[in-house]
């Protein structure tokens, strides 16, 4: 992947107006309504599905076209959210809509289970899906979904969602978004952007306009809202931005450099980092709505910083060399109690709790290189999940089945061959791919469920 | 500053007529007519150039250290006997980290390597008012590449006039 010169991100930026963005989001949602069952099948039930055993052997499922054009589109999104996650095996094939299909044909092809749907377009789409249940001749889920025709990826997305609650028995991930950072121009001073996209890396938007240095975003839990560190003015801090109106507010003055924001699980404060006078980084909660802030941590001369809560709002998992090298520990939300969570060979950092609250996601370095795993919150079952020159900066699917990471490759002289990418892995460590990006990216930020 | 620098990478003969930042301050107080390139001419007292080529304008650090080395001592020594000359120039210190670390824990490690500088050069007499600091982490490497030389060189504080 080569780099946009900053000409070319200009021109592009232009074309992510936010115009488009704004159109794109006040769309008007997409509305869903029940259809009428058209089998009941009998009261046997199929074997129950699982992630766990989904992983050992793929849920065998046919998606056919839901029609031409338009509908070819919708179903090869949904074939790809669904394969991309590992626990489906996308068969090809027809199935009629509207109808009671061939269930033992159907078997005969080896399906588990089959997707049937109609597009019809006039002025709006509207788009009826069924899913079946071959094994035991049922139908399990049948929705209309009408939106403007813009909309149909989302419908896409909103229908693999579906699929793979009704045959996980979990919530899916796929109408969901990534905040990242763009980077354009050459590594020693490269152009970013905080920008935002689908999470099939469809749909990228540029937020901001690449003047000063800008990382680290993080979604809210519970509103269109991102935190970002934001070098404006050459005076680093912490600020919030609204996606709908493209509003932005600095969090804050700190004397230092405040850095690495998470919103609290509730969405009302944020927890940050703040560098001191005597060379350390002291751990804040700040109130959104009063800016009222409190001090978590101070260790004289230690840095914590990469804090980040467990989805109850109980505990903190921060990163601090407070024991002479950079490791992972959790304490309580009051900032009680730190305990060292890591003990494999080398350092530790950028902590990130599972949504499911189950683990710890973190970045480990060890003789320059650097590796992607996760830990029990008490810093046992350590496992890696990906290595490479530099992956860091995990975030969790909203599900805690997936994360999303930045993937950077070695730079030989000049910076030539450095690459910056968006990766998205699950959390048994498999199913790694590369998000289609238009320009370098890093720092994902996995937004919860659209609503 | 970028002109600055771009100066000090063309060689002081050219500076005068290649930047015309520094051309615009030599007018200053001249005749009104052009001022002719000096060919001898150093670089503008008191100005960045002038501070890399007096006393340099970067300190290096050890792998995940602030540790101010023997060779560092040298050029903050400069770099506070410079400023003692000037004493109407401020100055910006820039910690610096190689990529070998996690962006957020960078970020704090590039402003104790800038703390570190700073404290220095206070306790060199240079007044706390006249530098502010600020750390880029791993963001603005000083120069490309990944091998152990350009990391090593990545590591630093960078002293730059306000």
């Amino acid at each position: 992947m080569s780099f946009f010169s900053n000409k070319e991100a200009e021109a592009l930026k232009a074309h992510f107006s936010r115009r488009s963005l704004l159109g794109g989001l006040a769309a008007g949602g997409v509305i869903a309504s029940p259809l009428r069952a058209l089998a009941q099948g009998n009261s046997a039930s199929s074997p129950e599905i699982t992630v766990a055993n989904a992983h050992q052997a793929p849920i065998p499922i046919i998606v056919p076209d839901f029609g031409p054009g338009v509908g070819q589109r919708i179903a090869s999104v949904i074939a790809a959210d669904l394969g991309n996650t590992g626990l489906f095996q996308i068969l090809p094939g027809e199935v009629p809509p509207n109808v009671q299909p061939d269930f033992r044909a159907l078997k005969a092809r080896g399906a588990r289970a089959a997707v049937a749907g109609t597009v019809v377009e006039s002025g709006q789409l509207r788009v009826e899906m069924r899913l079946w249940d071959v094994l035991v001749g049922q139908q399990i889920q049948g929705t209309a979904y009408t939106a403007p025709v813009a909309d149909w990826r989302r419908i896409a997305h909103i229908i693999a969602d579906v699929i793979y609650q009704r045959l996980m028995g979990e919530e899916g991930y796929f109408d969901t978004r990534i905040a990242y950072v763009a980077r354009t121009g050459p590594r020693r001073r490269q152009t970013t952007r905080l920008a935002i996209m689908d999470q099939d890396g469809m749909n990228p938007h540029m937020l901001t306009d690449g003047r000063w240095l800008t990382l680290e975003p993080r979604f809210s839990p519970v509103s269109e809202e991102i935190a970002f560190l934001s070098y404006a003015q050459d005076r680093p801090r912490v600020y919030t931005y609204d996606i709908n109106s493209g509003r932005q507010r600095m969090l804050g003055a700190f004397e230092g450099i405040s850095f690495a924001p998470r919103f609290a699980p509730h969405g009302k404060a944020i927890i940050l980092s703040a560098t001191t006078s005597d060379g350390g980084a002291d751990l804040y909660q700040v109130d959104l709505a009063s800016q009222q802030r409190r001090r978590l941590t101070s260790s004289p001369g230690v840095i914590d910083t990469s804090p980040c809560y467990s989805p109850d709002g109980q505990q903190i998992v921060f990163n601090s060399d407070r024991g002479g090298s950079p490791q992972l520990y959790v304490m309580s939300a009051s900032g009680d109690g730190a305990r060292r969570i890591s003990y494999g060979a080398g350092r530790y950092g950028s902590p990130v709790w599972s949504p499911r609250g189950d683990v710890i996601a973190f970045t480990r370095i060890h003789q320059g290189r650097f590796s992607l795993g996760v830990m029990n919150p008490d810093g046992t079952g350590e496992r890696i999940l990906t290595e490479g020159f530099t992956v860091e900066s995990p975030s969790f699917a909203p599900n805690g089945r997936a994360l999303t990471f930045c993937r950077q490759s070695e730079a030989g002289a000049g910076g030539a061959g450095f690459t910056s990418t968006i990766g998205v892995i699950d959390v048994a460590g498999f199913n790694e791919h590369i998000l289609p990006t238009a320009t370098g990216a890093s720092d994902p930020a996995w937004s919860p469920k659209r609503r | 500053m970028k002109s600055f620098k771009t100066c000090a990478a063309l060689g002081i003969a050219l500076a005068l007529t290649a930047c015309s930042g520094d051309h615009d301050k030599h007018d200053v107080g001249g005749t009104g007519q052009d001022v002719a390139p000096q060919v001898n001419a150093g670089p503008v007292p008191g100005s960045e150039a002038d501070l890399v080529a007096s006393a340099g304008d970067r300190v290096y650090f050890a792998l995940n250290q602030n540790q101010i080395s023997g060779e560092a001592r040298v050029t903050l020594d400069k770099q506070a006997a410079w400023l003692a000359r000037y004493p109407q120039v401020n100055v910006l210190i820039a910690g610096n980290c190689d990529d070998r670390g996690t962006e957020e824990y960078n970020i704090a490690l590039g402003q104790r390597r800038a703390n570190a500088a700073r404290e220095y050069l206070e306790s060199k007499g240079v007044n706390a008012q006249r530098i502010s600091t600020i750390s880029y982490g791993k963001d603005r490497p000083a120069v490309d590449g990944d091998s152990q030389d350009a990391w090593a060189q990545n590591r630093n504080a960078i002293t730059s006039v306000r």
